[in-house]
């Protein structure tokens, strides 16, 4: 109101627009300095892992409904998530096993097994020397005629001391795992007669101390 | 009338003046230094948490692989920190009666869940992925330090944009094997102590860099919405 008047009365008109300068400026310094907030830096969401007040477990995750099928994830194969084939263990991979297949099976085996069942399998890994129960080697008859359905089921559900792994490694690699236990097995079990031909004369030659690029 | 001011006072007047500039730029540098302190940063310093977790023990001396834990570093943006399951496949048959798990014990009883506090936070503006870093030969203790080697865990890095633009910039000062990526102990290639690379011997991390950021086709991106959406 007093700004209206102060238009009228023309004397008076520069100091009250010097106030109404002095008013916007301090209104426009005000809002910059209310506007540093850190509405970026913390935002109004959850990431994994993170606390919920809301939810009465504290979790931001929530589990999900029983019964609910992820996009994908099916699992009508019984084959793939089972290792059986009419409630049979089966000895047959779900799918064919590559060199890839292997090498991924190795890795994940080193991962995920190899802390107790140790790197060549014999069930002497660094957690077993550290007290941990010690698992059978992988070379005992019984393992060694024991179908791969049996070893994805253990990986899947756990036996004894050990837990599930379900939730470290999927069902492809534990398929992939099971694959390369058995070239463990094989690889303490094998004769010079299980090399393929053409392999077999490097491996003479290796064993003699000649790489083949010596020979020559 | 006679003079306000003694001839004195221009001496006065410039020295303020240079007085200034240099106040100005101690400032500068202090501010600077402590942007840049771990008082600040937060780096080198560990926090309570409800377990001492020792990633020395774990990933060091028993020499357990980064992954089998931090499951989800591979195919996701989040590496992840471990269910009580994960704890207690080991530690539901060793040290099942230490005080120092009984947290741990509790949790797995309970269901409720653990709840550790965060040492490596970045702005939520911010997006890292950490499955396409380690998918290109970026090691785990090129951003985390020497992990394998800490009692208690604490962050190395300033976890600021020129800290991320650094290997952003030239990834060939950083870059290593793939093979390498999930070793904690790696070492950048040194005349004593070379790195192999299929097959051939680096003894520089200039040359193996530039290698690997041809082979790996690493991209230097340093557009605002690579981190920024």
């Amino acid at each position: 109101m007093q700004f209206v008047e102060g238009t009228h009365a023309g004397s008076t008109a520069p100091l009250a627009r010097r106030r109404l300068q002095m008013v916007v400026c301090l209104a426009g310094l005000a809002l910059t300095l209310s506007g540093c907030r850190l509405d970026m830096h913390v935002q109004p969401k959850y990431l994994p892992d993170w606390p919920s007040k809301f939810f009465s477990d504290g979790r931001s995750d929530r589990p999900p409904v029983p019964g609910t099928v992820a996009r994908e994830d099916l699992r009508i194969d019984e084959l793939m998530y089972s290792g059986t084939e009419n409630g049979v263990l089966s000895n047959r991979f779900p799918f064919p096993i590559t060199r890839a297949d292997l090498e991924r099976g190795r890795e994940r085996y080193n991962i995920y097994c190899s802390p107790c069942h140790d790197y060549a399998g014999t069930g002497r890994g660094m957690i077993v020397q550290r007290g941990f129960p010690q698992p059978p080697s992988y070379m005992l008859p019984r393992l060694r005629q024991a179908p791969v359905g049996h070893f994805y089921q253990v990986m899947t559900n756990g036996i004894g001391a050990m837990y599930s792994y379900s939730a470290r490694v999927s069902p492809a690699d534990r398929w992939r795992i099971a694959a390369y236990i058995r070239v463990l097995q094989m690889s303490q079990n094998a004769t010079v007669q299980d090399v393929p031909a053409p392999e077999r004369e490097r491996l003479q030659q290796a064993s003699t101390g000649q790489t083949p690029g010596q020979a020559q | 009338m006679a003079q306000i001011f003694h001839r004195s006072s221009n001496m006065i007047a410039r020295l303020s003046i240079a007085g200034a500039v240099i106040l100005l730029g101690a400032l500068t540098v202090i501010l600077y230094e402590i942007a840049l302190s771990p008082w600040y940063t937060n780096e080198r310093v560990t926090l309570q948490q409800p377990v001492p977790f020792s990633h020395r023990h774990h990933a060091g001396e028993l020499g357990i692989d980064c992954r089998y834990c931090h499951t989800a570093v591979e195919k996701s943006w989040y590496a992840g920190v471990p269910p009580t399951q994960t704890c207690m496949t080991c530690h539901s048959q060793i040290w099942t009666n230490a005080d120092m798990l009984e947290p741990v014990r509790q949790s797995y009883r309970t269901g409720v869940s653990l709840q550790w506090n965060k040492l490596n936070e970045l702005p939520e503006f911010v997006y890292f992925n950490h499955s396409i870093h380690v998918a290109k030969g970026i090691g785990c203790t090129t951003c985390h330090g020497p992990i394998a080697t800490e009692p208690m865990t604490y962050k190395t890095g300033t976890l600021y944009m020129s800290w991320c633009l650094e290997c952003h910039r030239d990834p060939a000062k950083f870059v290593r094997p793939e093979s390498e990526v999930f070793n904690p102990f790696y070492a950048q290639p040194t005349y004593g102590a070379p790195v192999t690379f299929e097959g051939v011997k680096y003894t520089d991390q200039a040359t193996l860099g530039s290698v690997l950021v041809k082979k790996y086709q690493l991209q230097t991106y340093q557009y605002c919405s690579t981190c920024h959406r």
